[in-house]
């Protein structure tokens, strides 16, 4: 249908003091899908009820296109919402529950049948139309909650609110990628609010990064991945999370303890900074081999396919991920090296360089 | 249909030699499995002993005094005309005809019926209503819960004094304003109709709250993303009510209408105090009946008899509404 836009939207629960959601402006463009991540409690659902308009936002203004909606109540933005839980019409039947949001809006019967019979066939619920939706598996009736979201065909967005909580993991993942093809047959925005970096990261084709109610990054799950632009960021998606390093920028090289790491790929003042590297991206050079920090290997944990080391460096946990061949003895100190490219700096939470080599090498 | 049904028929005609053998083999089986369990019987008999009844005892026992008990005494009196403590004469059934036969109880026994009927009509919607615009949440709500709460607070016959001198047309507020203020006629102590509208009334203001009370907790309990849903489908304020409020009602409205029928049915302490029965039999419900033949009249038998049909008349009523409002919508 249109773009969402939202102008400076913020709220705040209780009248200015703490925001749930702080100001921000954000578009969500037609048609892509969305996840939004980020802890419970960081504003997700927030959002969300904003854009449907269950909640009228403290600050700012909402567009879909060019028409302002800011005012305008959920029954007259055309979105659809699927909860954490199955929200059913209990005593109505699956068609019936279907039908509801159509027949609400006063559409010609055979318009609605023919809605509810597409719809029906695209969640596999043709063969429970006749059954009173109470009656079903909570799988069934999430996916009853989702039809009723799909069954108009002219909405502005579809916004899931965690919607695979109540799912059984078997089914996750079908119903995922039902979502994917549901998405790609419908041409709907969806909006995919969770706080599972998996699921987020094989649903969207963007992922919304969401921490203490502000957007701290988005982009293409492999972008959050390989660089991600804040230290939550590198916390919260990977498995374990992105190590971080206490360091000192002087004259624009990197210092941990004695060991050189590398240059400050901008010009950046002296001070304090951290260095933050994936677990992926470090890797175990034998002792004493070129000059790097130092670290003592503390224990392996043996994970199958492969095995993460656990290591100290000036006292810092880091954690490495090697093949699964390899050994390391507790104790054994070892120099460590970052995968060029891979390492970034940052200062109060926030990117604010990468890591370079040195000239010629020396140091990496 | 005709299909599905020739289908089976079909392979039973290919397979009929192969289904005997296969149902001599289970006919074997099922004798091998019986005489197997007869044998465990028959080796065992003090496995099956019954000992475990004792655990009732308890309950029978305090059922016996609560109830059982304290029946019995008015069954003795239902089967005797007693003429005094130390005459009495075996009549058997004798009261249960005459009682249900006699036209002032069959009378007063179709005027309470009514009345329950009305009480239910319009505290159950009314009570419902109350809930439905009672605040969901915010300050108002302890507010609006003391203000709806505050009639049940009152005892029976401080709320039939109340209605007696509020619905007095000489110096009762109520009374006085619709002879004066409204115009209308009105003396519940000589007009039959006025004394009928007078005790509805009482019922009415007296026990709404209670249906209000246990429809709003009804309420309370629907998370709110029901009602969110509702916002996104576009249901209107009806619809709202009519396929999530009233469907999530079900059961404390069954034990509403339960309770409301039972206590309307047997109601005694306000009628009695505001109008005795009267005029004439106009009020003159079952109980008030009842007490003036068993403790007025003095008459044992009858009113043993009277009362052990009052009681199956409620437990019948009440059965059927119980029957009717779980079973039906499942």
């Amino acid at each position: 249908m249109a773009d969402i836009r939202l102008e400076g939207v913020g709220h705040s629960y209780d009248g200015g003091r703490t925001w749930a959601l702080r100001p921000m402006t954000w578009t969500w463009r037609d048609g892509r899908a969305y996840a939004l991540l980020g802890p419970s409690g960081c504003g997700k659902s927030t959002l969300l009820n904003i854009i449907s308009g269950l909640l009228s936002p403290t600050v700012g203004r909402i567009w879909f296109g060019d028409r302002e909606v800011t005012g305008v109540p959920t029954a007259g933005r055309d979105i659809a919402q699927v909860f954490q839980f199955p929200v059913l019409y209990e005593e109505m039947s699956v068609y019936d529950n279907l039908a509801f949001p159509l027949r609400n809006r006063r559409r010609p019967k055979a318009e609605v049948d023919r809605r509810v019979r597409e719809v029906s066939r695209l969640l596999g619920l043709e063969e429970h139309l006749r059954r009173r939706s109470r009656r079903l598996d909570p799988g069934r009736q999430q996916l009853v909650s989702l039809g009723r979201g799909l069954v108009r065909a002219d909405v502005a967005a579809v916004l899931l609110d965690e919607p695979l909580t109540v799912v059984d993991p078997a089914m996750k993942w079908t119903l995922r990628s039902e979502l994917k093809q549901i998405h790609r047959d419908t041409g709907h925005t969806l909006i995919y609010v969770t706080h599972d970096q998996t699921e987020a990261l094989t649903f969207a084709e963007e992922v919304v990064v969401l921490n203490d109610g502000a957007i701290v990054q988005a982009g293409e799950p492999s972008e959050l991945f390989l660089s991600p632009a804040h230290e939550f960021v590198g916390h919260f998606i990977g498995s374990p999370g992105m190590n971080v390093l206490p360091a000192e920028l002087l004259d624009g090289v990197v210092r941990v303890g004695d060991a050189t790491l590398g240059r400050a790929s901008v010009e950046l003042p002296s001070g304090p900074v951290r260095v933050g590297v994936r677990p992926e991206f470090v890797r175990i050079g034998p002792a004493g081999a070129a000059s790097g920090p130092v670290a003592r290997v503390t224990g392996v944990d043996r994970m199958g396919a492969y095995n993460l080391v656990h290591a100290e460096v000036n006292g810092h946990p880091v954690i490495a991920r090697t093949d699964a061949a390899t050994t390391f003895d507790a104790g054994a100190t070892r120099v460590l090296r970052f995968a060029e490219g891979r390492a970034f700096l940052f200062r109060d939470a926030v990117r604010c360089g990468a890591l370079e080599p040195l000239d010629g090498r020396a140091g990496a | 249909m005709s299909e599905r049904t020739a289908a089976p028929a079909g392979q039973a005609d290919g397979r009929t030699d192969d289904q005997a053998d296969r149902r001599a083999d289970r006919r074997a089986e099922r004798r091998a499995e019986r005489q197997a369990e007869e044998g465990e019987r028959r080796a065992d008999p003090r496995r099956r002993n019954n000992r475990a009844w004792l655990l009732v005892l308890p309950v029978v026992v305090s059922v016996a005094f609560t109830a059982v008990i304290p029946l019995m005494t008015v069954v003795n009196f239902s089967v005797q005309d007693i003429f005094s403590p130390g005459d009495r004469l075996f009549v058997g059934l004798e009261w249960f005809r005459s009682v249900s036969r006699d036209p002032e109880v069959r009378a007063a026994f179709v005027r309470t019926l009514l009345f329950s009927a009305q009480v239910l009509l319009l505290e159950i919607p009314l009570g419902v209503l109350l809930a439905v615009s009672m605040p969901r949440r915010g300050v108002w709500v302890s507010v609006t819960l003391v203000l709806v709460a505050l009639p049940l607070l009152i005892p029976w016959n401080v709320v039939g004094t109340i209605w007696q001198i509020f619905a007095r047309p000489d110096i009762g507020l109520g009374g006085w304003a619709v002879n004066n203020v409204l115009g209308l006629e009105f003396n519940y102590t000589l007009d039959a109709t006025d004394a009928w509208i007078t005790v509805l009334a009482m019922d009415v203001w007296h026990w709404t709250p209670l249906v209000a009370l246990l429809a709003y907790a009804g309420l309370r309990s629907i998370p709110d993303p029901y009602f969110q849903a509702a916002q996104i489908d576009g249901a209107s304020a009806w619809a709202t009510f009519r396929h999530i409020q009233l469907p999530r009602l079900r059961g404390v409205l069954t034990i509403a209408i339960l309770l409301r029928f039972m206590d309307s049915f047997m109601i005694y302490t306000e009628p009695f105090v505001v109008t005795g029965g009267g005029p004439g039999n106009a009020t003159s419900f079952l109980s008030i009946l009842l007490s003036k033949i068993a403790v007025g009249q003095f008459d044992l038998g009858p009113a043993g008899a009277f009362s052990l049909l009052y009681f199956l008349a409620v437990q019948i009523v009440c059965y059927v509404f119980f029957t009717v409002l779980t079973r039906t919508g499942r």
